[in-house]
């Protein structure tokens, strides 16, 4: 895509640049322009798209969540509260009108059934308070799955359902963080299959050129033109319904991922062949080189930043692509949680119009996809810090 | 202008020969085939199948039958008669099952199209001409998050909001009464007034991506020498905007339809199964969780030949629009 706006000159990141408060920058930063690597020049003119800045830290703050959810989660995603199904999520508060302001708790919540519409609902009980607090002694389960413990970061007695639960009970907070670590980590697996795929063909495509180029340019749009998302419920159909979880899961990003190769591949091979004919590589087999050194010392580094870029934004569509297929019960099933097989539960209207927050994993869907976006479109502001 | 047009047909039959093989690979890839799936539900239903049986019904569907051939047969009675074979699940032709519903897509589709295009470019004539302006800054976050929001997921929380502040359920694409009447003029009407809500849903991540594509483009143009020289000499602003640059760039926004066709049929499978709307989408899960591999299959390749189909109308508008591309002046943009 062209939307790429032009900078006018003063824009240019790095030092050099005027300070936002209008203070002229020192001699030696001017000049440190000059000597800048590459690199530090992608991060100066980086450092000024504030939204891709922020994103980093947020990602940061989401894979370590996913990392550390057994302990960050109060419970289990499987654990059953069943007192409590179906119930709404429950505020932690800091006052009561009785006793005024002391520490965190919850109030205790019963069920009730409206006699008319035998609608259950919760109400608060304000009789029975529960004390949250940090670091406490809760289900065990392995940090790291290496060292046995049961210290969760924060927990207490009773309804402690900060996201409310799910018809069955569970957790809702606990369960997205659980399903945070197949939704994520989908996205980096499938991008390290696209990366492979699409370096591979691009390059041969690129290098060898002749029928070999032309069949795989073809096919590249093939896939370009058929529209991906039946194409994909297909593919996933066809995984067998019984395969353990680990299959299935490879099955879902190989099938992402077969399809989402063309686009970089275009990339690496548009590169290869622009990059092939300028003075630098001929200067390099004037000296001798050979072609995989030229391969892997110049054009390859040459395009780098266009490939992290071209990664980057194909994390989300990894992501979003288990998502969607888990959601239609193409993808992962029931027993394993991921953020699409919790949306699962809030999938017609009945669903939602009881327990409206069963669509809050889509929150965290979003905001991973739009901070991987900002990232993205930081990455290729950045990508080219000549321009 | 009818060479490049016959050159460009010529171009996509061998992609929709690669297309059908990939999509006839596809349907084959489940374990089993026809017949297994139709023994299977007869011995559900408490029926015995003899294996002389068996073997009939395999000469019958031609499942005997080296793959190659098997896959001759399908495009050839697809081709030539329009036979897309029978649909195990209804027990219907696939044809039947498969007309309405593909005619409906492709005008949700084509709805969507127009919508996308339309704000996409006001939207992005607004934010190039008003750079860096609390509107632009509006827009540009919109477009984000536009972008970051898959279509199933706005469609559920738009249905669970509607629901809640006004009781209505906005699923389907008609009104209860005219689900199973036959097409009259208010059955049109009736789904006019419901055909927004999937239109903009679908739309909102293309638009979103064409609002930044447009403004980029007309930033670019408002840029060049020529702009300056007309502003110079006293060119009226809306004049000098429309005259030259907005047409400019609105040449290559037409070529994003290439890609932007296949991303709206494809939100549109996954909104429709949301918002249960009589399309394809739907009816494909539901072919392919029951392993209906002939209705799959005839989904799967009138969807994508139509799409190609619409890519290569997009293809022969832009050269009409653009001479240097029919020429081949310039290499494609």
């Amino acid at each position: 895509m062209v939307n790429r706006e032009p900078i006018p000159d003063q824009e240019i990141g790095g030092p050099a640049a005027p300070a936002p408060n209008g203070a002229t920058p020192p001699e030696e930063e001017v000049k440190a322009i000059y000597f800048a690597s590459q690199w530090k020049l992608i991060w100066w003119k980086f450092r000024k798209h504030r939204l891709a800045i922020i994103a980093g830290p947020i990602l940061i703050v989401l894979y370590l969540s996913a990392l550390f959810a057994d302990f960050i989660s109060p419970t289990l995603p499987a654990t059953r509260f069943t007192d409590y199904k179906g119930a709404p999520p429950q505020p932690i508060r800091f006052y009561s009108a009785e006793t005024g302001l002391r520490g965190p708790f919850i109030y205790e919540i019963k069920r009730e059934t409206d006699p008319k519409t035998f609608r259950r609902y919760y109400v608060a009980d304000q009789s029975v308070r529960y004390p949250v607090s940090l670091f406490v002694r809760g289900e065990p389960y392995k940090l790291l799955g290496l060292f046995p413990t049961d210290i969760h970061l924060f927990g207490g007695e009773g309804p402690l359902l900060l996201l409310g639960s799910d018809v069955l009970g569970r957790d809702l907070f606990t369960r997205i963080l659980y399903g945070s670590r197949i939704s994520l980590s989908v996205g980096l697996v499938g991008v390290a299959l696209t990366f492979a795929l699409g370096m591979l063909l691009g390059g041969i495509s690129g290098y060898l050129g002749g029928l070999v180029d032309t069949l795989i340019q073809r096919l590249i749009d093939l896939l370009v033109c058929m529209p991906t998302a039946p194409l994909w419920m297909a593919l996933a159909a066809a995984l067998p319904r019984n395969w353990p979880t680990l299959r299935m899961y490879i099955g879902i990003v190989i099938i992402t991922s077969v399809i989402g190769w063309g686009g970089l591949a275009r990339v690496v091979r548009g590169k290869l062949l622009s990059v092939r004919e300028l003075d630098f590589c001929m200067a390099a087999r004037l000296a001798g080189a050979s072609d995989l050194h030229i391969i892997a010392r110049h054009l390859l580094p040459s395009m780098s930043s266009y490939i992290i870029v071209s990664l980057t934004l194909s994390i989300p569509r990894t992501i979003l692509g288990e998502t969607s297929l888990s959601f239609l019960g193409l993808g992962l099933q029931a027993p394993v949680v991921s953020w699409g097989v919790l949306l699962r539960d809030a999938q017609d209207l009945a669903a939602i119009g009881l327990h409206p927050w069963l669509l809050l994993p889509a929150l965290w869907i979003v905001v991973t996809v739009l901070m991987y976006n900002f990232l993205g479109d930081g990455l290729r502001d950045a990508a080219d810090p000549y321009k | 202008m009818l060479s490049y047009i016959g050159r460009r047909v010529a171009q996509i039959i061998p992609l929709l020969v690669g297309l059908s093989l990939i999509i006839f690979i596809v349907i084959q890839l489940p374990p089993g085939d026809y017949v297994t799936m139709y023994i299977q539900r007869l011995e559900a239903a408490g029926g015995k199948v003899s294996e002389y049986e068996i073997a009939n019904l395999r000469r019958l569907y031609n499942l005997d039958r080296p793959f190659y051939q098997q896959y001759f047969i399908w495009i050839r009675n697809i081709v030539l008669k329009g036979d897309f074979g029978r649909s195990l699940q209804w027990e219907r032709p696939v044809s039947e099952l498969i007309g309405e519903r593909l005619l409906l897509t492709m005008v949700v589709s084509i709805c969507t199209l127009i919508f996308t295009y339309t704000v996409s470019i006001i939207i992005g004539i607004y934010s190039a001409t008003h750079q860096y302006t609390a509107g632009d800054y509006f827009f540009s976050f919109l477009a984000f998050i536009g972008i970051s929001v898959p279509g199933f997921l706005l469609a559920l929380v738009i249905m669970y909001l509607v629901f809640v502040n006004t009781g209505v359920a906005v699923t389907g694409l008609f009104s209860e009464q005219f689900v199973r009447a036959p097409w009259s003029w208010p059955k049109v009407v009736d789904g006019l007034k419901h055909i927004w809500l999937p239109i903009v849903v679908i739309g909102l991540s293309g638009t979103a991506s064409l609002t930044r594509t447009m403004r980029g483009l007309l930033l670019d143009e408002l840029q060049q020498a020529y702009v300056i020289t007309a502003r110079a000499k006293g060119v009226a602003e809306t004049k000098l905007l429309f005259k030259y640059p907005v047409r400019l760039a609105i040449n290559p926004m037409i070529s994003t339809l290439g890609w932007l066709l296949p991303t709206i049929v494809s939100g549109e499978s996954l909104v429709a199964i949301v918002l249960n709307m009589p399309t394809t989408g739907p009816l494909l899960l539901q072919s392919l969780l029951a392993q209906d591999m002939f209705l799959a299959g005839g989904f799967l390749l009138m969807t994508s030949t139509l799409t190609v189909i619409g890519t290569l109308l997009s293809d022969i508008l832009l050269a009409w629009l653009d001479p240097r591309i029919r020429f081949g002046g310039v290499s494609e943009h």
